[in-house]
């Protein structure tokens, strides 16, 4: 039951090693820089010395602490989200040498193995940039409002335990739980367009994440509940009729997250909703209630 | 019962979420403030898992009351005592709750929750998502959050910094915070506020913490009259893969899952792993320490680890290192229980520690030391302590609640100031002088949930809504010319070694890692002073390279390392004042555990005159269980 779980190949980590890494050797960041919203962009170059090890993040740092860059211009600091440094916040995305993916598990004895070669450090393309590396994806978490993506259970008084649940169940679960909000697959998605205006998401792609959020808390017995909610978002405006199953997103994701999976999962659940409706019309009770956006 | 009172929670990890959604769910108005979405908060870094009583350990002779001890025992008996109980009684119903709300916890094939072994137990009484539990609980309470937020009863501040406190005679009555990407600082008035801020690795410039974990918003609410308590109490995890900007921690659940920790027995023995030979290896713990063998508590695995390498030279290759070996168990077993944390060992180092065994060494992990606070005791009070409870035999008392602290108590996790609560990792509580693995989780949920309903009576009977304007106003602009003072630095020029921010945090991290950490003695502290005097006399003078007024990371940046600089010299003095060893507090200058002089909380206070930190000694509540030698067996 769980092999399909990585029925996907992981994301390549980088282009092929060009041998091994020199220690001490100087690399070149190229960074797209913007001051703030609505801001001319530009870019700044920095030569960085690298150790074993070093990631995009404690170059970053590296960077911060003197902003000159290869011309000996004294600049600000780069700005820059992260977290975790692990790889498991989801804070750190950005688009390195042209591909989105977390910053702080990117090592560069893997992109940039030789003395003077470039790293290009861009930010995330779908959503509003806040300053240089850094952009706003609220959209992300508004889209989980919108889904409910959550167990709504009574309250937190003592009830007793929850479901039992099978090992291979759980395991399916988890892996859709892994989910950091991170936006790699909503970056890389063909449909997934560049909305800065708050007041359009509730019409927009919701994205590949929340849909396999909506295929998680579906699965869940007390979850499953709201499941007709989500359904009925799901089939109109930005639901799933928005993928064009272009598959960019299962590939980028770096949670290896079944994502196309969830998508044909969903897929089909939305089509028996719809059937449904129209047999046996019985109007959502959770529509009215909706998020602030 | 619905009120228009509102509450402020600063902080959107475990602790912060539970306090909310305890809140939100009484009907209370919840204002919760994170430097982050409160999805990437500190608390998803967490992985082994959080340990509660259950019904297979109950038939094996373990009991809530079991895991209360251990705790006690496990902190040294520097921890007040009621305030553990209540924990260890709560446990159980905090997983089933979390169970309810749909955390993935691993399963047994039969389908009840899957159990592993944790430090200081000896029982296996840990509860599991995967090796990254800490991620899968955050998300469980951000869910519900999100419910709340929907309804309209939680409003998310995220991307906001907490500044201080306001504070109208002892009585906090609101904070003010800046939007840390259009910079505004502005005034929120509340009935009661929550700090849930997490802990301060930042400190130590390299940890297993996250990079906001910086201990600035407690350090803060101290600046402003919150008292700190036993901030020498930091903990170093045993293992941890060394790197560049962070010390990335290969959990506990490593040795729980039967991981074992060697280092060849010839000094300098320059073969590879796999070659050498199981009776040239040295099993330095197994062998110190028969019955917990690799899962002794941190502190002494840790010192274990230090003296292996660093005084006996023996760390693999002649490094400070030593490997943590899992290469004889089943590959598949390893992915299901413990995948996460071995891609980040594969994903960091490049090595697949399923087939070759993991190369590991200490670093600073938690602050048992935080905010200080108090509680009201609950209905267990036997005449005097009690021995030590033996493990396995039966519990002195059940595990009814409100036998530890009494439920809705308004001071249960209350500091000083009234109405400013700690939660989670801020909080001083539980944990005394270490933590025992998988008790954090736990303790952060528990305030939240448990001290969440203190708050909820506090604020029937504090009304703040009498303080004036203008004393908002004031802590406004006394922020601002603080932000204003940092960036109006840019334009003398350029930052030198000497006044650049990140030089002098780096340097402070190098001087408390080295001064603060594992081994400690008086000569070497009152170095550490010096340079933190040092450091905090340059910080006076401290230049930034950015003056935006939008989205100014160095400002904030900045901000914080002089906080830090603040808590640091609270863990030097802290350190200095309690010349004994417990715990995680090893003094080589005095080796021995002093209950006469030391059962007590150091507890820090600050001067805003001269801006100086104090540490006095305060009496702990210790009525449960009587001290004993804490062990572990150890063969002499
Ligand atoms: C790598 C690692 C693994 C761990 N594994 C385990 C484990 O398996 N089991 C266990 O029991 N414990 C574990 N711990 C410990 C545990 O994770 C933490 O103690 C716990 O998560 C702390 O939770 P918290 O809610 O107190 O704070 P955090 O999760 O740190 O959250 C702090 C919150 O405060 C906010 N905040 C901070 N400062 C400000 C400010 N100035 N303004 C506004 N907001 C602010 C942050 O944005 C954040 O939302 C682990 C710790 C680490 C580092
Ligand atoms: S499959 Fe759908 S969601 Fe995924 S990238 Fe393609 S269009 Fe986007
Ligand atoms: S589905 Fe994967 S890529 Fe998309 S947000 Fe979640 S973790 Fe990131
Ligand atoms: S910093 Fe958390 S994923 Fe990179």
């Amino acid at each position: 039951m769980a092999t399909h779980l990585n029925a996907t190949p992981p994301p390549d980590a980088a282009p092929p090693s060009r041998g091994p890494a020199t220690p001490g050797r100087t690399v070149n960041f190229k960074v797209r820089r913007c001051d703030g919203p609505g801001k001319p962009g530009r870019w700044e170059t920095f030569a960085v010395t690298v150790e074993r090890g070093s990631n995009v993040i404690s170059c970053l740092q590296q960077i911060a602490a003197n902003p000159v860059t290869v011309e000996g211009t004294r600049t600000t600091p780069v700005v820059w989200d992260s977290g975790c440094l692990e790889e498991v916040c989801g804070a750190c995305t950005m688009v390195i040498n042209g591909k989105v993916r977390q910053s702080c598990s990117c090592l560069i004895d893997n992109y940039a193995p030789g003395e003077g070669d470039t790293i290009t450090l861009e930010p995330m393309q779908k959503f509003p940039v806040v300053r240089d590396l850094w952009v706003d994806r609220s959209r992300m978490f508004s889209a989980l409002r919108r889904l409910k993506t959550w167990v709504p259970i009574d309250g937190t008084y003592s009830q007793g335990a929850g479901p039992k649940e099978t090992p291979d169940d759980q395991e399916i679960r988890y892996k859709l739980s892994e989910c950091m909000t991170c936006g790699c697959c909503v970056d890389a998605c063909p449909q997934f367009l560049l909305e800065p205006d708050p007041a359009r998401w509730e019409t927009s792609f919701v994205g590949a994440h929340a849909v396999s959020l909506a295929r998680l808390f579906n699965e869940h017995p007390t979850g499953r509940t709201l499941a007709p909610h989500r359904l009925e978002v799901l089939s109109g405006h930005g639901g799933i009729n928005d993928c064009g199953n272009a598959q960019n997103c299962v590939k980028v994701c770096p949670k290896h997250i079944p994502l196309t999976e969830s998508i044909g999962q969903i897929g089909r659940a939305v089509t028996v909703h719809q059937i449904k409706k129209i047999f046996f019309a019985r109007p959502d009770p959770h529509a009215a209630a909706k998020g602030p956006g | 019962m619905a009120t228009d009172k509102r509450v402020i929670v600063v902080g959107g990890g475990l602790a912060g979420l539970a306090a909310a959604v305890r809140l939100a769910e009484a009907g209370t108005p919840v204002d919760m403030f994170s430097l982050v979405p409160v999805k990437r908060s500190h608390s998803v870094c967490a992985q082994g898992g959080i340990n509660a009583c259950n019904e297979v350990a109950r038939q094996q002779g373990y009991s809530e009351y079991e895991h209360f001890d251990e705790t006690v025992y496990g902190g040294d008996f520097l921890a007040d005592q009621h305030p553990v109980l209540e924990m260890a009684n709560w446990a159980p119903r905090i997983i089933d709750l979390l169970d309810r709300m749909g955390v993935p916890f691993n399963r047994t094939s039969e389908g009840y929750r899957d159990l592993r072994l944790f430090g200081g137990s000896l029982f296996k009484r840990t509860h599991f998502s995967g090796a990254t539990t800490g991620q899968q609980l955050l998300y469980a309470l951000d869910e519900q959050t999100r419910r709340y937020e929907t309804e309209g009863k939680v409003s998310k501040y995220e991307f906001w910094e907490f500044l201080w406190p306001v504070v109208e005679n002892n009585r906090v009555v609101g904070i003010v915070a800046q939007d840390l990407r259009t910079m505004q600082v502005r005034s929120f008035r509340a009935a009661a506020v929550v700090m849930a801020t997490g802990g301060c690795g930042l400190v130590y410039g390299k940890s297993t913490n996250s990079i906001i974990c910086t201990g600035a918003a407690n350090s803060r609410a101290f600046q402003a009259g919150a008292w700190y308590g036993n901030p020498e109490m930091i903990q170093v995890h045993p293992t941890a893969i060394p790197g560049a900007d962070k010390l990335r921690l290969m959990s506990e659940s490593a040795r729980g899952e039967g991981g074992r920790v060697w280092v060849p027995r010839k000094k300098g023995d320059a073969r590879a792993a796999k070659d050498i030979p199981e009776a040239q290896r040295y099993y330095f713990l197994e062998e110190r320490y028969p019955a917990y063998g690799n899962i002794v508590p941190r502190d002494i695995a840790t010192r274990e680890i230090f003296a292996v390498c660093v005084n006996d030279g023996m760390g693999v290759n002649g490094e400070n290192s030593v490997y943590l070996d899992l290469t004889h168990k089943d590959p598949d077993y390893l992915t299901r229980k413990l995948g996460g944390i071995l891609d980040i060992y594969q994903k960091f180092v490049g090595v697949d520690p399923r087939f070759e065994p993991m190369k590991i060494f200490p670093a600073v992990h938690y602050s048992m030391g935080g905010l200080w606070t108090t509680f009201t005791k609950g209905s267990y009070n036997p005449a005097g302590p009690i021995p030590k409870h033996k493990s396995g035999s039966p519990a002195p008392i059940g595990s009814a609640i409100g036998q530890g602290m009494q439920p809705g108590a308004p001071n249960n996790a209350m500091t000083n100031v009234e109405g400013l609560y700690a939660f989670g990792e801020a909080n001083f509580g539980y944990h005394g002088a270490n933590r025992l693995g998988a008790n954090a989780l736990l303790s952060c949920i528990f305030d939240g949930l448990f001290c969440g309903q203190s708050v909820q009576t506090y604020i029937k009977i504090a009304d703040t809504s009498a303080a004036p304007q203008s004393l908002f106003d004031a802590v406004v602009r006394q922020e601002e010319s603080k932000a204003a003072a940092f960036t109006s630095t840019v334009s003398k020029g350029q930052p030198t070694p000497e006044n650049n921010p990140y030089q002098i945090h780096k340097e402070l991290g190098v001087e408390m890692t080295a001064a603060c950490t594992v081994v400690k003695s008086e000569p070497r502290l009152r170095q550490a002073q010096v340079k933190v005097d040092e450091l905090r006399d340059r910080f006076a003078r401290v230049q930034l390279g950015d003056a935006a007024t939008w989205t100014n990371q160095t400002l904030a940046y900045t901000r914080a390392v002089g906080d830090m600089l603040v808590l640091a010299d609270a863990i030097v003095k802290g350190s200095l004042q309690r010349k004994e060893s417990r715990g995680a507090h090893y003094r080589t200058d005095h080796p021995d555990r002093n209950d006469a002089e030391f059962m007590k909380a150091t507890v820090a206070k600050f001067n805003p005159a001269d801006r100086s930190v104090s540490v006095g000694l305060m009496d702990i509540d210790a009525s449960l269980i009587e001290p004993t030698a804490r062990t572990y067996g150890k063969k002499p």
